[in-house]
């Protein structure tokens, strides 16, 4: 019993490999093999793949965003130093518009007052003319009276007295003239 | 075993290579067998079912499946093979991981509690049918005949008249010696944990029941055993990382440009 033991145990040398054994691992591995590759390899490759993807996909979406965000801001400082040009043109159109108008209005100005030295001038000559004329008249007959009195004899004749009277007024002009010129 | 342990009495039967080779199921079927099987049923669901609705942002069944989908895919498949021709041994590489990594865990699962990697027929399958035709395949196809065998068996820089020596050494590496290393790795970890691991539950087992006065010693002889489990635990992983690691950098060798 025990040297049959023995025996079976030495008849299996475990360096040695049983041909059963061998194909059985052969078949066993491989048909693992079959399974991993067939099945489970391409849907965990794709999984990556999708995941590879998603995560591209994010950054190239934020990448984009970024694109645009940049633009945004591009047209946005274009926009701003557009309004700050307009803003300055529009304030040295008005500083011109300005000084234009206080040019004109300091022509009107001053046509305006050369047009009221103008009529002053105009109603100071009316008043002396007219004054002149009445100043005339009441001296012509002041100074007859004062002649008369004077002469003691009254001037009746009408048209002697006009004549002198007009005579020498005459006369006075032509030597105020000169004067007022 | 055990029970022939106990049945032998108190003469304590160390465990040897038997204990690898149980009595068939049913005849022609052995426990590995049935093991391996197990294994590729439960890598095939999880990662179908983990596969079949996925969603850009991960569950946590998901993301598990992911983390060691991309353990396959980044740090082991893209760092060997690099980033331009990686993407076809992708499942080639996660299947070595995930078919090595699960049946030496088997080893530790209770009830399970086999390596079936230990038995030296089934990494040898991976390493010899596997990936030594398919990388030398590909590096045929990459360089050429003539191309890839002077690709493989001079290294570049190395001076005229150590060549006559080095070809034959890095020939034989190359071409015979890789994928018997690549198994026998493997194999002699998991055999090897295997059987310490049976050494020190056996051995605690027997002071407990027939040793007298030595009981007190079986605690020790458990706490070695438990120790072991997670040394064990490590080394598995490890083995598989390193399986697909190996087989990643062949495949990534055959199809470098240069060395």
């Amino acid at each position: 019993m025990n040297r049959t033991l023995i025996l079976a145990a030495e008849g299996h040398n475990p360096v040695v490999p049983q041909l059963a054994e061998v194909i059985l691992g052969l078949v066993a591995f491989l048909l693992l093999f079959f399974v991993i590759k067939k099945f489970v390899s391409p849907r965990f490759e794709a999984l990556y793949a999708e995941r590879t993807a998603k995560i591209e996909g994010g950054i190239e979406k934020a990448e984009q965003a970024q694109a645009e965000a940049q633009r945004t801001l591009e047209q946005y400082k274009e926009q701003l130093a557009e309004a700050r040009a307009e803003a300055a043109r529009i304030r040295d159109d008005a500083r011109a518009e300005g000084l234009q108008i206080i040019e004109e209005l300091r022509e009107q100005a001053q046509a305006e007052s050369a047009r009221i030295v103008a009529q002053g001038q105009h109603q100071l000559d009316a008043q002396r003319a007219q004054i002149v004329a009445e100043l005339r008249a009441d001296l012509g007959r002041t100074a007859v009276e004062l002649a008369s009195k004077v002469v003691g004899e009254s001037l009746e004749d009408e048209a002697r007295r006009r004549g002198t009277v007009d005579r020498f007024l005459n006369e006075l002009d032509a030597v105020a003239a000169p004067a007022n010129k | 075993m055990t029970t022939m342990v106990l049945a032998e009495g108190d003469k304590f039967v160390a465990p040897g290579v038997a204990d690898f080779f149980l009595p068939d199921i049913v005849p022609g079927v052995t426990k590995p067998m049935v093991l391996l099987v197990l294994s590729i049923v439960i890598i095939g669901a999880f990662f179908l079912a983990a596969s079949r609705n996925m969603k850009l942002i991960p569950g946590k069944f998901q993301f598990a499946a992911e983390s060691v989908y991309d353990f396959g895919r980044n740090n082991i498949a893209r760092e060997q093979i690099g980033a331009k021709d990686f993407k076809p041994f992708i499942p080639l590489i996660l299947t070595i991981f995930c078919f090595v990594l699960v049946n030496n865990l088997f080893g530790l699962i209770p009830l399970v509690q086999f390596p079936t990697m230990s038995h030296i027929g089934f990494p040898l399958a991976v390493s010899l049918l596997v990936v030594y035709p398919v990388y030398h395949f590909v590096g045929f196809k990459r360089h050429g005949f003539v191309g890839y065998l002077k690709h493989q068996t001079v290294p570049p820089g190395a001076p005229w008249f150590v060549l006559p020596l080095l070809i034959p050494i890095e020939f034989f590496q190359k071409f015979i010696l890789n994928p018997l290393t690549l198994a026998i790795r493997v194999f002699a970890a998991m055999f090897a944990g295997h059987l310490l691991l049976l050494v020190f539950t056996l051995a605690g087992e027997f002071l407990l029941l027939n040793g007298g006065l030595t009981v007190i010693v079986a605690p020790v002889s458990f706490a070695f055993a438990l120790a072991l489990t997670f040394l064990e635990a490590l080394i598995m992983c490890l083995q598989a990382y390193i399986f697909a690691l190996l087989s990643a950098s062949y495949i990534g060798m055959a199809l470098a440009e240069e060395h």
